[in-house]
């Protein structure tokens, strides 16, 4: 049985799940059926300074669906914990007795001055909490006063909160980046200037998920008016994913921990996460989809894969694939791929087919001597993928790699060793180094 | 034609042939819509399984080719009276055949989906979900251009004869309808089974066609009695015939003139009119014989009636049947029971009343012929339903012989347009050769015909 364990910057958990700081974890009543389910830790809901917010009294979600209403993106316009501070100090130490074995990290948000997070720091530190979680990423509301990710969209900012906090802890920092931002290695870097022990991302997307067109407002509409929220859930998982690997692999943050976060719905998208360095992950969205339970599942998926390829702790795998996530100017020109289609599994919807001749290269059939039939063309065929990913039945068509012979589209001999655009010499860069050698 | 009120009343005296076997309820249980129409939540949901394929091999097997991914996306949507458009562009009995057509063998069997799953998408369904949709809150569909001054008699109101009948009023011409029964629709109103289309729906897709205008409907007048074909040549510019089959094949058996033998076509027209089915006499033991369609929905509505035990005979085997599978298998959840290679060689009866039939067992004989074993069966009946194919009655259309169309294995000869050997008259539907005897190609043939009609007066 593979080892699930994690040591997080010195916060150990049973597992790398954690849920994220969002409702799922804003009260204690939340967060001991969370641990009871078996939730690896939490990132309480982001505290703030009393007189506690107020959030709208109207709908603050709103959703993209597919057409059987599953949730591929959720948005809210809630804001940080509307509690008290004390009820929510209280509450975190009563859990944290409770639970010693799990991680309890406390997210923090207040204006940006020094006195504020030093006071707020010393108060958190008395509950017994693993460590504190540096919100700079909400993209709503909170931002609009100087919080949020208007802190996190300015690097030096970022540095400098996290320089106060570490001054006035011993406890493990953890800043919290907003992916609204053009460029995420800036905030990570200053992160890790100001002395962060780690970086969690991404927080929610700015976004507006749908217009009701009666109202003509956006949703979730209050009164006739809308505001933009922050998307997340499955949807956002691809730039949480890239986010990731930028900072993982920057020579600046490289080895900076990274707690991943952004639609992690099963054990697979965990796996990816790891995979691109993290040291663990953080739930929302799925959470509250599906409720606390699916947490059985992803350890349980997690574990199963792990023993199938013979890792025995998330340290054997995190961070594989760092190395193979490059720039798009170092992928090999040489390799050469073509569509294939399996006969015994393509099920002729013809989606491939009319996928390549309307929008890309010609080069799948769909009559073959007067017979509804697909293959693919290698004389036309790019190896684009685009068939691949619109065909309904999974691994119907893969991607084949050519290892000899000739490119019957180009008419070029297959060369397997590796040249990239560097040295192409369509590529004028490369003609000029030629050139001046 | 006796009136259905006569039909109803004429239980034969000694025999176990009775009305009001059931209580309301049941009535009311049994002859409910076969299959509940989709929610929209359902509706939306199955809507998102289509593939939206390319050269949908769904459309390609629907005779009147709706183009179904194109409705079905409509719906997903929210889109539904545009994805009713969509269909009634292509088939204006596109309600009838939502809930007719037997799927299992058109769209619904050609859906990549079977392959993918073994479950197409239910096309069927998703087109009675628009249809319905629609004819909620239109009275019809389509807008007629200006008139054109030309007039053309279609005869009957069937299927065809109303697909025909609405394509060239649309076009502006001017149709007068002539229907020999008192009311129109053809076997949509007395011949489906009772349970495929309930609450009137047929009338109400009668209305929804004739109501773009320009088609004058005379009920009560058939051709060859009340009107002649030769008239109809010189008065009007195009005739369209659009008779169907109006007898049933004869057992060629003594005694089929006995008391509780009844053609089945007939017996479901009377259990279609009928006011309450509590009013419709079924035998307590029944035979039907034959293997199509029409067998089964007798049976089966027999059963529905109350009759205790229902056997469906069949000279051949099971994979022979014309019934599709699915439909053997409604007759088998409805408590029909199916027997095979059996061929019916005598009617026994007492007093000019039916008791029972005799069979002859059969098999495949090595030639690939079937014969018979000589072993024979005695199936004891109060009524027996005979149910072994239709026949076109050709008088009206072949009486006089210089206005004669041609006729080839007892149904009227047309090219690919639907025109007829006779100059301007066109046909389409079961009475042709060469259809397949469902309500959506007698839609298709009525289309078709219309389109060829059109081109010649216009040309
Ligand atoms: C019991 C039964 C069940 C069936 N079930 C199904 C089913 O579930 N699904 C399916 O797709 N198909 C079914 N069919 C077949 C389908 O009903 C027919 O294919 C379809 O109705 C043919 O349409 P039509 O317009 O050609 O003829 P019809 O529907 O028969 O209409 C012909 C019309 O012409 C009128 N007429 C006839 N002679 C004259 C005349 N001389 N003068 C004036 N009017 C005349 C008739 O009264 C009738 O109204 C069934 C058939 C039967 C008998
Ligand atoms: C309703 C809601 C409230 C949230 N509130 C906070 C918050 O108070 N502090 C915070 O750091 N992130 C907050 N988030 C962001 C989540 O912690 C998380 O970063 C984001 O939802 C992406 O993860 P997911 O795709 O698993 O949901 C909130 C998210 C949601 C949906
Ligand atoms: S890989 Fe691209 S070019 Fe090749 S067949 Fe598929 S869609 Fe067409
Ligand atoms: S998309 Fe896939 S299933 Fe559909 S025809 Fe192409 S290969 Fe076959
Ligand atoms: S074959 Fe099935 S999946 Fe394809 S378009 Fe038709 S209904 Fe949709």
């Amino acid at each position: 049985m593979a080892d699930l364990r994690t040591d997080f910057i010195g916060i150990k958990s049973p597992n790398p799940f954690w849920l994220a700081s969002a409702p799922p974890t804003d009260k204690k009543y939340n967060v001991e059926r969370a641990f009871k389910a078996g939730w690896g830790g939490v990132v309480w809901k982001t505290l703030g300074e009393d007189p506690e917010i107020v959030n709208v009294n109207g709908p603050r979600y709103g959703a993209v669906h597919s057409n059987d209403r599953r949730l591929i993106a959720l948005n809210n316009i809630e804001l940080i914990t509307d509690r008290p501070l004390e009820v929510n100090l209280r509450e975190i130490a009563e859990v944290k007795k409770a639970f010693p074995d799990r991680a309890m990290v406390v997210s923090l948000m207040v204006p940006c001055e020094e006195r504020n997070w030093t006071a707020i720091v010393k108060r958190v530190e008395e509950t017994g909490c693993d460590g504190i979680e540096l919100n700079f990423g909400c993209p709503h509301g909170m931002s609009e006063r100087g919080m949020g990710s208007s802190v996190g969209q300015v690097p030096e900012y970022i540095e400098m909160v996290t320089r106060w906090c570490k001054a006035a802890s011993r406890m493990p920092v953890i800043v919290k980046l907003t992916p609204n931002i053009t460029d995420i290695r800036y905030p990570a870097r200053a992160a890790k200037a100001g002395g962060a022990d780690a970086v969690s991302l991404i927080n929610t997307v700015s976004s507006i998920m749908s217009v009701d067109l009666d109202l003509f407002a956006p949703t979730p509409t209050i009164d006739g008016k809308g505001s933009h929220g922050g998307m997340c859930g499955p949807a956002v998982r691809p730039i949480a994913l890239n986010m990731v690997a930028e900072i993982a692999r920057d020579a600046a943050t490289a080895g900076l921990p990274i707690s991943g976060i952004g639609g992690v719905t099963t054990w697979k998208d965990a796996a990816e996460f790891i995979a691109l360095g993290c040291g663990n992950v953080q739930v929302c969205t799925a959470a509250m989809t599906y409720g606390f339970k699916i947490v059985e599942e992803m350890i349980d998926g997690l574990s199963a894969y792990m023993d199938q390829k013979g890792f025995r702790s998330i340290e054997d795998f995190r961070g594989r694939a760092v190395p193979n996530v490059t720039d798009w100017q170092y992928l090999n020109l040489n390799y050469v791929t073509k569509a294939r289609i399996d006969q015994d599994l393509c099920i002729k919807c013809g989606r491939c087919h009319i996928a390549c001749e309307d929008t890309s290269h010609q080069a799948i059939t769909h009559l073959v001597d007067g017979v509804r039939h697909f293959e693919v063309m290698d004389d036309e065929c790019v190896g684009c993928n685009l068939c691949v990913n619109v065909c309904p039945v999974d691994n119907c068509i893969t991607m084949v790699e050519l290892t000899e012979g000739v490119d019957p589209r180009t008419g070029r001999p297959i060369h397997r060793e590796y040249a990239n655009w560097t040295t192409h010499p369509n590529n004028p860069a490369a003609a000029n180094k030629v050139a001046a050698e | 034609m006796s009136s259905v009120l006569d039909a109803l009343a004429a239980v034969p005296a000694g025999t176990d042939v009775a009305a009001g076997r059931l209580s309301p309820d049941q009535y009311a249980k049994n002859f409910a819509d076969m299959h509940d129409p989709l929610s929209r939540h359902e509706a939306v949901v199955e809507s998102d399984r289509c593939y939206f394929c390319y050269d949908p091999p769904c459309q390609k097997a629907c005779p009147t080719s709706i183009d179904i991914p194109m409705f079905i996306r409509k719906i997903g949507t929210g889109n539904v009276d545009g994805a009713a458009e969509t269909i009634f562009s292509a088939n204006i009995l596109g309600g009838m055949c939502a809930r007719v057509c037997p799927t299992e063998t058109l769209c619904e069997e050609a859906c990549v989906r079977n392959t993918a799953e073994d479950q197409p998408v239910r096309i069927g369904l998703l087109q009675r979900y628009a249809t319905d949709h629609y004819m909620e809150s239109h009275d019809g569909y389509g807008a007629r251009k200006a008139p054109t001054g030309k007039t053309v008699a279609v005869v009957g109101a069937g299927p065809a004869g109303l697909a025909a009948a609405h394509a060239l009023a649309a076009e502006g011409h001017d149709v007068t309808v002539f229907e020999a029964r008192p009311k129109a629709g053809g076997l949509n109103e007395h011949g489906i089974a009772s349970y495929k289309t309930v609450n009137d729906f047929a009338q109400k897709e009668v209305d929804f066609v004739l109501s773009i205008g320009g088609v004058t409907l005379e009920t009560g007048k058939a051709l060859g009695r009340d009107i002649r074909l030769g008239d109809l040549r010189r008065s009007y510019d195009a005739v369209f015939l659009g008779l169907g089959l109006q007898a049933v094949n004869a057992l060629g058996l003594e005694g089929e003139g006995m008391l509780g033998v009844e053609d089945a076509v007939s017996w479901i027209e009377t259990l279609r009119q009928a006011p309450d089915k509590a009013m419709v006499p079924v035998g307590r033991r029944v035979v039907v014989i034959g293997g199509g369609m029409t067998a089964v929905d007798a049976a089966v509505q027999a059963r529905k009636l109350g009759a205790e035990e229902v056997t469906m005979v069949y000279r051949r085997g099971q994979e022979s049947m014309n019934a599709s599978t699915y439909e053997q298998e409604v007759a088998q959840v409805n408590g029909v029971k199916l027997v095979t290679f059996a061929a019916p060689v005598a009617l026994h009866g007492a007093n000019g009343v039916v008791t029972g039939v005799e069979f002859e067992r059969t098999r495949m004989g090595l030639s690939g012929k079937l014969e018979g074993t000589g072993e024979r069966v005695l199936i004891p009946a109060d009524q027996v339903m005979k149910a072994i194919g239709q026949v076109f009655v050709p008088g009206p259309v072949a009486g006089e012989t210089a206005e004669a169309v041609a006729l080839d294995k007892g149904r009227i000869v047309v090219d690919a347009d639907g025109r007829t050997s006779l100059p301007k008259v066109w046909a389409g539907g079961d009475c042709v050769l060469g259809g397949e005897d469902l309500t959506v190609q007698a839609v298709e043939h009525g289309k078709i015909a219309a389109r060829s009609i059109h081109a010649a007066l216009m040309g």
